[in-house]
């Protein structure tokens, strides 16, 4: 299990192999990329900028992932995020888990995504032609994070 | 002099553009004592805060680097960090 946060890009399949490196019990690795558009909320994006609370930031990720593992019988969790300032088709994020089946690999990653967007402490500014502008949350996030308990208070 | 906390309260993303400034370390009274009193505190005491936090509606906010809710308690030392709502991922 582990979190990053890092200006950096990252190997994704570099990433992946080391977190299934000599473990026969994976049967099943999900991932998420989440990638800098090149259009938000209709107008062009030049650069977007990415602050966050250092310190917090890896905690929350960190209490994230526990919950993921809590939840589903996964074998690894792997995050990395990064921060400063990225252009449109760079890489954000990443998410990878490994577990026996498929399911709980899917579930866990897409869980862990969901949690990421409401509760790890990022905050995007992006450049457009009309100036520089923050982000807003979209009401998507919340609903999309409020369905897993949802899902808990049927399982 | 009355018995205080030290609290030392960090603002991120547009909220700090809004402050002008990354945090401040306060000495606040003892009857400040959870965070929706810490944010009427701040709101009275006027300018950068009064109008900073009520052009953020939806503000939301860490104590010791854990989200937070009003009636979260602040110790003495205690980091508390208010933001909008984020836009990781």
């Amino acid at each position: 299990m582990a979190v990053r946060v890092q200006t950096e890009d990252f190997d994704a399949g570099a990433e992946i192999a080391r977190l299934r490196a000599a473990n026969p019990a994976v049967g099943a690795v999900a991932s998420f990329i989440g990638v800098a558009r090149d259009v938000n909320d209709g107008a062009t994006v030049a650069t977007l900028t990415l602050e966050h609370y250092p310190g917090m930031t890896e905690r929350a990720l960190e209490d994230i992932v526990a919950q993921a593992r809590a939840r589903w019988e996964v074998l690894d969790i792997l995050v990395v995020h990064r921060v400063g300032e990225l252009r449109p088709l760079d890489q954000i994020v990443l998410v990878a888990v490994t577990s026996a089946h498929r399911g709980e690999a899917f579930a866990a990653c897409e869980f862990v995504m969901d949690y990421l967007k409401t509760e790890a402490p990022f905050w995007k500014r992006e450049t457009t032609p009309g100036g520089s502008r923050w982000v807003d949350a979209r009401l998507s996030d919340a609903d999309a994070r409020a369905r897993w308990d949802e899902r808990e208070a049927h399982e | 002099m009355s018995a205080t906390r030290q609290i030392r309260v960090l603002y991120f993303a547009r909220l700090r553009e809004r402050i002008g400034r990354n945090e401040d370390t306060l000495r606040v009274p003892m009857e400040v004592a959870d965070l929706a009193a810490l944010r009427g505190w701040l709101v009275a005491r006027g300018a950068p805060w009064a109008q900073a936090f009520s052009e953020e509606t939806r503000l939301r906010a860490a104590v010791d680097q854990r989200m937070a809710r009003d009636d979260t308690p602040l110790r003495d030392g205690a980091e508390v960090a208010f933001f909008p709502p984020v836009t990781g991922g």
